[in-house]
């Protein structure tokens, strides 16, 4: 049986930067990521990122992702590749399978960073091919440099769903409309602004209420809506595209969380249910850390200072950091986050978090 | 479709060309991108249909999680192609195709 | 709470309206782009985010703490230098020289899209909406290595629209 002293499920924003503090600060770190390379949703983030300069606002995720691989490799950080996590036990023995067979990995501290997942909207037709995820089409014309379609009807007017539409333009394709089921767009106004003028519309009070094709999309119906999101008769509208993205929001991933026996809070700002953990991202469970997404649907930004929080905490437990300045530093991480959770986008999600930290005291 | 230059991402850089065989047909691809992705760009949109209805199913998250894309490699069915790597020479075939449904119940196999 | 009016702004439309765009902290007066090339900052809402200010040679940009603040903009330390175009985030700062010809004026502009217009190329000019308004003639094409892959299109369009073109209508690609 393979060991390692800190194990971090999850090789993207939050487990890099977990892991990077951790090996830093002296500690054995591995990283296993179920992907040929570390870097989550990072590499896909071609645009430049918001916050200040130390949480490297100007500079695109991709640099970001280049730079923490880098990092991650001089702090002498292992990984294990192509590795899925099937199973935790009760010991920190963590169940891992690689190729064809299985073996387990024991630990004395895991860090899961194990993302989010996207969710999905159904209505007749979904099953078409040309129907799929935002996060789907931006791995496809950002990682593999496939076009999945010319024209591009995009449902979900948030950050991921602005800020993919504008991937698209930039790959190549058209996007015909961006429609939102609520009555005003969620996300950054300046995401919107772009396409806007670019000359994507952008309807809100709009569903999409089919998918039409014989094989795969060549059609999409959509609808007003009315304040209890029912269809109004007669507001129907045909637009041909190829395909249609979904972009309605992400669900932490949390089966090793739920299956270690972590608690949960139910907190919609968050994504759903969320892994609780305290001012240190360690949850119920002694030597159990939570970062990035899994512990609450934010932005790459936070999840990064989730995973450096989470990374210091579990290297100070182990003893590789004084006392004095692993307070310091988490203090210092923790203003940063605090700095990301403000204004109208972030005190939703502050006052969320503050709901799972108390949730950790329940009980 | 392939994207071939990009306004941030720059011209692409690929591995060598390479050629699967898709149901018989041959589809160019580049070593090192998925199978998906060499689908996708020759233009096939559909990968498998369903057991039950017979419905047509393609990429839909693209990571490996929803088992929509799968096919069967060299032989092994369910294979995620969205994860897995195109190798030169690899023999693809779609899942749950109309003939293979006939062939099957010619052959006894299914409800009987 | 009832909301009995809907306006009509960035929330609901994606475009500033003229009023969010007038009560913005980093929108200059007319008044002050008579005096000079400088920048307008389109930023209307209260996002974390400050590489304006840091970028920004003169101190022309404050944003202070919290980083939610909108950008103050002081017209009077702009020099129109133009280096917080490329790294807004958001794409939302211009630069306007309204004096450029007596009839008319010059908008910059972040764009970052293929292919890349040529330096006397006529193009459509497009308001914040993606119409096309005028003709424009693109005076000039930056893409330094430090505007890390953000293109800066200068180019020249009737007096009267200086504050409405914001990009120009995307090129056909050659595939």
């Amino acid at each position: 049986m393979g060991k390692t002293e800190i194990a971090v499920v999850g090789g993207g924003a939050a487990g890099m930067t977990a892991a990077i503090e951790s090996a830093r600060a002296g500690a054995q770190v591995t990283i296993i990521d179920e992907n040929e390379q570390p870097g989550g949703q990072l590499f896909k983030q071609i645009h430049k990122f918001f916050g200040s300069g130390v949480h490297r606002a100007g500079t695109r995720g991709v640099q970001i992702g280049r730079d923490l691989l880098r990092e991650a490799e001089e702090a002498g950080v292992q990984t294990r590749l192509n590795t899925v996590v099937y199973g935790i036990f009760p010991d920190k023995r963590l169940g891992l399978i690689c190729g064809d067979h299985t073996e387990e990995l024991a630990s004395e501290i895991i860090i899961l960073a194990t993302g989010a997942n996207e969710n999905a909207l159904s209505f007749p037709g979904w099953t078409l091919p040309g129907v799929m995820g935002a996060g789907a089409t931006q791995t496809l014309i950002n990682i593999n440099r496939v076009l999945p379609g010319r024209r591009i009807l995009m449902v979900g007017a948030g950050n991921v769903g602005l800020i993919v539409s504008y991937q698209l333009l930039q790959a190549g394709a058209d996007v015909i409309a961006v429609i939102e089921g609520l009555s005003y767009i969620g996300g950054y106004g300046v995401h919107a602004s772009k396409i806007r003028r670019a000359g994507v519309p952008i309807l809100t009070g709009f569903t999409v209420l089919r998918a039409e094709g014989k094989e795969s999309v060549e059609r999409a119906v959509i609808a007003q809506v009315d304040e209890k999101w029912q269809p109004i008769s007669g507001s129907e509208e045909v637009l041909e595209v190829e395909t249609i993205c979904l972009a309605v929001g992400l669900s932490p991933l949390s089966e090793l969380a739920w299956m270690a026996g972590c608690r949960f809070s139910f907190l919609p700002a968050l994504g759903g249910w969320v892994p609780a953990h305290d001012e240190n991202m360690q949850c119920n469970l002694p030597g159990i850390y939570v970062a990035g997404d899994l512990a609450g649907i934010e932005e790459a930004s936070t999840a990064m200072e989730e995973g450096r929080l989470a990374g210091l905490a579990a290297a100070e437990s182990l003893g590789y950091l004084p006392p004095e300045e692993g307070r310091k530093r988490k203090e210092e991480l923790r203003n940063r986050l605090a700095a990301l959770r403000i204004g109208s986008f972030g005190e939703g999600r502050a006052t969320a978090k503050k709901k799972l930290m108390r949730a950790m005291c329940e009980k | 479709m392939r994207i071939e230059d990009h306004p941030i991402l720059g011209k692409v850089e690929r591995g060598r060309k390479i050629t699967l065989k898709v149901d018989g047909e041959p589809v160019m691809a580049f070593e090192g991108e998925t199978i998906a992705a060499a689908l996708i760009a020759s233009g096939q949109r559909v990968f498998r249909y369903t057991e039950k209805r017979v419905e047509p199913r393609g990429v839909f998250c693209a990571l490996g999680r929803c088992t929509d894309c799968v096919m069967t490699v060299d032989g092994q069915p369910n294979v995620r192609t969205c994860v897995t790597p195109a190798r030169d020479g690899m023999i693809i075939q779609m899942q749950g195709t109309p003939d293979q449904r006939e062939t099957a119940l010619d052959a006894g196999e299914g409800e009987g | 709470m009832n909301q009995t009016r809907k306006k009509e702004g960035v929330r609901t439309t994606g475009i500033p309206s003229k009023e969010e765009l007038e009560a913005s902290p980093g929108y200059p007066s007319y008044e002050a782009l008579t005096r000079g090339p400088i920048v307008v900052i389109e930023c209307v809402q209260d996002i974390p985010c400050n590489p304006c200010e840091s970028i920004c040679p003169k101190g022309a940009i404050r944003v202070g703490n919290p980083i939610t603040r909108l950008p103050v903009f002081y017209p009077e330390e702009c020099d129109g230098c133009g280096n917080c175009i490329p790294i807004c985030p958001g794409q939302a700062i211009f630069r306007v020289d309204i004096n450029h010809a007596e009839d008319k004026a010059t908008v910059s502009f972040p764009y970052e899209y293929l292919p890349l217009p040529k330096k006397n190329d006529i193009v459509q000019g497009v308001n914040r909406t993606g119409e096309a308004v005028c003709e424009a003639e693109v005076l000039r094409v930056q893409k330094p290595r430090k505007f890390a892959q953000t293109t800066v299109i200068t180019v020249a369009v009737p007096k009267e629209l200086a504050m409405e073109v914001r990009s120009i209508k995307r090129l056909k690609r050659m595939e």
